[in-house]
């Protein structure tokens, strides 16, 4: 099939950016939108022109590096798909596709379609972590976790850190990102002992980023890759209430 | 530390908004006694005013503090998510938003602008079509709806409010961290009950004095 692209080109941080159409031929439906992307920027290479930057790494929905606004809709079309796991036999011949990169104060550009993600980074070092020991592998239920716990905790650890949520938020706002890692973490008994620490610095550093608030669109949900529930956003609110009136989080150090 | 964080400044958000959204059913419940007559209503205005004087006093404290919180939090969470997103998408289709969510902005101004309105035609009567009568309720009201532009904006506001409440009252109770309300934004069944009877009850009072259904 062959499609045309807008795709938003900018050469480097503090450049101005515009978009350019690129016309994609021959296309496969078997090829993932990445692969599509290839194909164009081997196109682009041929005539000397710089290719379109875009970030990606595993090419199988793990890693979380690549992940693009499609027409208008984060990672594109399909529920639960990361940009790489997008196969391009749900698009048309003849459709006009438009990319843009993420748009968050959070997540400038970089270049072209790639942004700086590192903000996620900060937040997840801020508290997502536990400091019990690790040492040589466990017997299965030495610690026993309720079902339902290890359900909604590995739920939650499903996320990739890919930025969706913050992309598709109105408000540009990391909840359901940073709602994932306290969920995961504070569902099970190792991520006890800072749970109250964890909530109250991953929400200030949150915040320090300059992501939004969370005013409960949804919009996150629909764009996860990894259909992360919206719960998690309660979950991290009723720990940052616990957290806060008690004062736990201020004791230790 | 809470009030500064994000997360806090919704909390105290939801819990005033919940505070008028008790309010505000007290209010509709109270209006519908319009339709028992002119002696029943006035009594409760009466009530109102003279027997528990000291309590109203106390609610209407209460009330516009919560007013004042919820409209300051609202202003500095907008400008930290206006912020958020300096350059906007050329293209960006909602996936999941609803009129509600998406009018709580421009909707909750214009529901501060209608109590402001609201306040002056029926609370002291600076503006209204027929003499005020200080403590007769009845025929304050029956009067003050006689002209359609009036009827409209009560009829309009209750539209935004209803939208309001609607998105409000679910969405509050997630911000306070209760998990209940399943996460499927549309499917909320008890926001969408409160909605439309405040919704219902407020809008019928005046549609009723204009049509003449009550006199
Ligand atoms: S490239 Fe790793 S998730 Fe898409």
């Amino acid at each position: 099939m062959n499609l045309t692209l807008h795709v938003w080109r900018q050469a480097g941080p503090s450049t101005e950016g515009a978009f350019a159409t690129y016309e994609a031929r021959d296309i496969s439906g078997d090829m993932s939108f990445l692969e599509m992307m290839d194909v164009v920027n081997e196109g682009l290479i041929e005539r000397g022109e710089q290719p379109v930057a875009f970030d990606h790494d595993c090419r199988e929905g793990i890693c979380g590096s690549c992940g693009m606004m499609i027409n208008g809709v984060a990672h594109g079309p399909m529920k639960a798909t990361a940009t790489c796991q997008l196969f391009m036999r749900h698009f048309h011949d003849g459709d006009a596709i438009h990319v843009e990169p993420w748009r968050a104060r959070a997540f400038p550009v970089i270049k072209d379609l790639v942004v700086d993600r590192s903000a996620l980074d900060r937040v997840i070092a801020a508290g997502g972590f536990i400091t019990a020991p690790t040492g040589g592998a466990r017997d299965a239920n030495n610690i026993l976790i309720a079902k339902t716990n290890a359900d909604d905790a590995m739920d939650a650890a499903a996320c990739i850190g890919c930025g969706a949520c913050v992309a598709a938020c109105p408000n540009g706002s990391a909840s359901l990102f940073t709602g994932a890692k306290i969920t995961h973490l504070g569902q099970l008994p190792q991520g006890q002992s800072e749970r109250d620490r964890r909530v109250l610095q991953m929400v200030a550093q949150m915040d320090e980023e300059g992501f939004g608030g969370c005013t409960w669109h949804g919009e996150c949900q629909e764009a996860c890759p990894k259909n992360i529930s919206l719960d998690v956003i309660a979950r991290m609110n009723h720990d940052f209430l616990v957290a806060s009136w008690t004062g736990a989080g201020d004791k230790r150090d | 530390m809470f009030w500064r964080s994000t997360i806090g400044k919704k909390m105290v958000m939801s819990v005033t908004g919940l505070i008028m959204v008790g309010f505000v059913l007290v209010h509709m419940l109270g209006n519908l006694q319009i339709f028992e007559g002119a002696a029943r209503i006035n009594a409760y205005s009466h009530f109102l005013h003279f027997t528990i004087n000291e309590l109203l006093w106390l609610l209407r404290i209460i009330l516009l503090v919560s007013v004042i919180l919820h409209i300051v939090a609202a202003i500095q969470l907008t400008r930290i998510d206006r912020a958020a997103r300096p350059v906007g998408y050329e293209r960006k289709e909602p996936q999941a938003a609803t009129i509600a969510s998406r009018s709580m902005r421009w909707g909750g101004l214009a529901l501060a602008l209608f109590i402001v309105f609201h306040l002056l035609h029926l609370t002291t009567g600076t503006i209204h079509p027929v003499p005020f009568v200080p403590g007769d309720v009845y025929a304050n009201m029956v009067g003050g709806f006689q002209m359609w532009w009036v009827t409209l904006i009560y009829v309009l506001a209750m539209i935004a409010l209803g939208l309001h409440i609607f998105h409000g009252a679910w969405s509050s109770i997630r911000t306070l961290g209760v998990n209940r309300p399943k996460a499927r934004p549309t499917r909320r069944p008890i926001a969408a009950a409160v909605a439309v009877a405040v919704w219902a009850g407020f809008t019928l009072v005046p549609v009723a004095i204009f049509f003449g259904w009550v006199r």
